[in-house]
């Protein structure tokens, strides 16, 4: 239990998707121009990464692993990762038509999004670790933690950033540096401000 | 028809660079650039899948249904990365080692996505190669950039090899540990940005 508190607090802050592994970078700048889209783009990858993280540990320590197929897990976690997608998008849009009316335009989306498909490729690297390093995932309840932390902790800098850009609208920024540039430089102070949990021992 | 190839080859490497125009494929342009060695790697491997990958869409572009182009594209991409992978498995482990998970990323990479559906859907496979290895092109080049500035100040080394001189480091010189750190990956591409814009004054922001 101590072990699935201290990992998920661990993907939230330490390995934060974004600021240490800069992962999900595309749709983080390019959906972070106010705070309310940024808040729907946060909670969809969320939920996606909850259901295709576990999943695609499933498929890999039950059916890649004992067969010696981990040469295909690449195709295999891209076709889980879109299939569900598809599947998300068709179960929301029936269940809860007005959730699915803030998520919609971002669903698809999120099937291209780096930190979904980086959140399996660590899981992937990080099942043979020792069990007492914090970052190991040794079962199943580990990846659910890993999978929540990593999409809270993106959902958190894209939440931050919009409001940052938000109030950014206002500032007089040199020309040539207005829009991307300014993003990118607000963005690396952000990840500087986050290096110092790098420290926490947990 | 020579002009527009050379066109499709030329443009994307500076007016419309993927990386800095397009802000396409960030995430492993910042995460594999703090050496110069696993840069030009993953600069190489990128332009050789989009390359390809834009070859074997293209040809295929009339036969795939229009609801699943998606889907085909992903896996035609998942396989190419694959044997990539396996490739430098193979031939260049330690580099291999570095690139960790971001090899397996370039499947997702924005780039590629961005090429499949913009260009390689509407156009013939000799276009659509030379394409590719204008984007790819386009894209390492700005990772070599950001490479070389990162290795040579945070560790004083390009390629591996020393190049700031011992007798620096006895007069007080000291390596940059912070351009090896991830923030500062962040604030060169935003100063590359800055410089490529006051270039190119047409695209500034309003």
């Amino acid at each position: 239990m101590e072990h699935f508190f201290s990992l998920l607090v661990r993907s939230i802050f330490v390995d934060n998707m974004i600021f240490a592994f800069f992962l999900g970078m595309c749709s983080f700048l390019a959906v972070s121009k106010n705070v309310k889209t940024a808040l729907g783009l946060g909670a969809a990858v969320i939920f996606v990464q909850l259901i295709t993280l576990p999943v695609n540990y499933l498929l890999q320590t039950k059916v890649l692993a004992p067969l010696g197929l981990d040469f295909l897990s690449f195709i295999l976690f891209i076709a889980v990762i879109a299939g569900i997608v598809q599947l998300v998008e068709m179960v929301v849009e029936k269940f809860s038509p007005s959730l699915y009316a803030s998520l919609g335009i971002f669903l698809p989306l999120i099937a291209v999004n780096c930190a979904i498909m980086g959140g399996s490729l660590f899981m992937q690297q990080r099942i043979g670790m020792d069990p007492a390093d914090t970052q190991a995932i040794a079962c199943f309840g580990d990846s659910v933690a890993f999978a929540l932390g990593s999409g809270i902790g993106w959902a958190l800098a894209i939440v931050c950033l919009a409001a940052i850009r938000e109030k950014l609208e206002y500032a007089d920024v040199p020309k040539p540096l207005k829009g991307v540039g300014i993003t990118f430089i607000t963005v690396g102070l952000m990840a500087l401000a986050f290096q110092c949990f790098s420290g926490l021992s947990i | 028809m020579a002009n527009k190839n050379n066109e499709a080859l030329k443009q994307p490497i500076w007016v419309n660079n993927p990386v800095v125009v397009q802000i396409l494929g960030i995430c492993s342009a910042l995460a594999v650039t703090s050496q110069l060695k696993p840069a030009i790697v993953m600069g190489l491997s990128v332009t050789i899948i989009v390359a390809m990958s834009n070859v074997i869409i293209s040809l295929l572009r009339n036969t795939i249904p229009n609801r699943i182009r998606i889907i085909v594209q992903l896996v035609v991409v998942a396989a190419l990365v694959t044997i990539v992978s396996e490739i430098l498995k193979a031939f260049a482990y330690d580099v291999s080692v570095q690139l960790s998970v971001y090899i397996g990323l370039i499947i997702t990479n924005c780039i590629l996505m961005g090429r499949l559906e913009a260009f390689a859907m509407q156009n013939g496979p000799w276009e659509s190669f030379l394409d590719g290895i204008g984007n790819g092109l386009g894209y390492a080049a700005i990772l070599v950039v950001v490479a070389f500035v990162r290795e040579l100040f945070g560790s004083g080394k390009l390629l591996g090899f020393q190049v700031v001189p011992q007798w620096c480091y006895d007069h007080g010189y000291l390596n940059n540990g912070f351009m090896i750190m991830a923030p500062m990956a962040l604030i060169l591409v935003g100063c590359v940005i800055w410089i490529h814009r006051s270039i190119n004054k047409d695209l500034q922001e309003k």
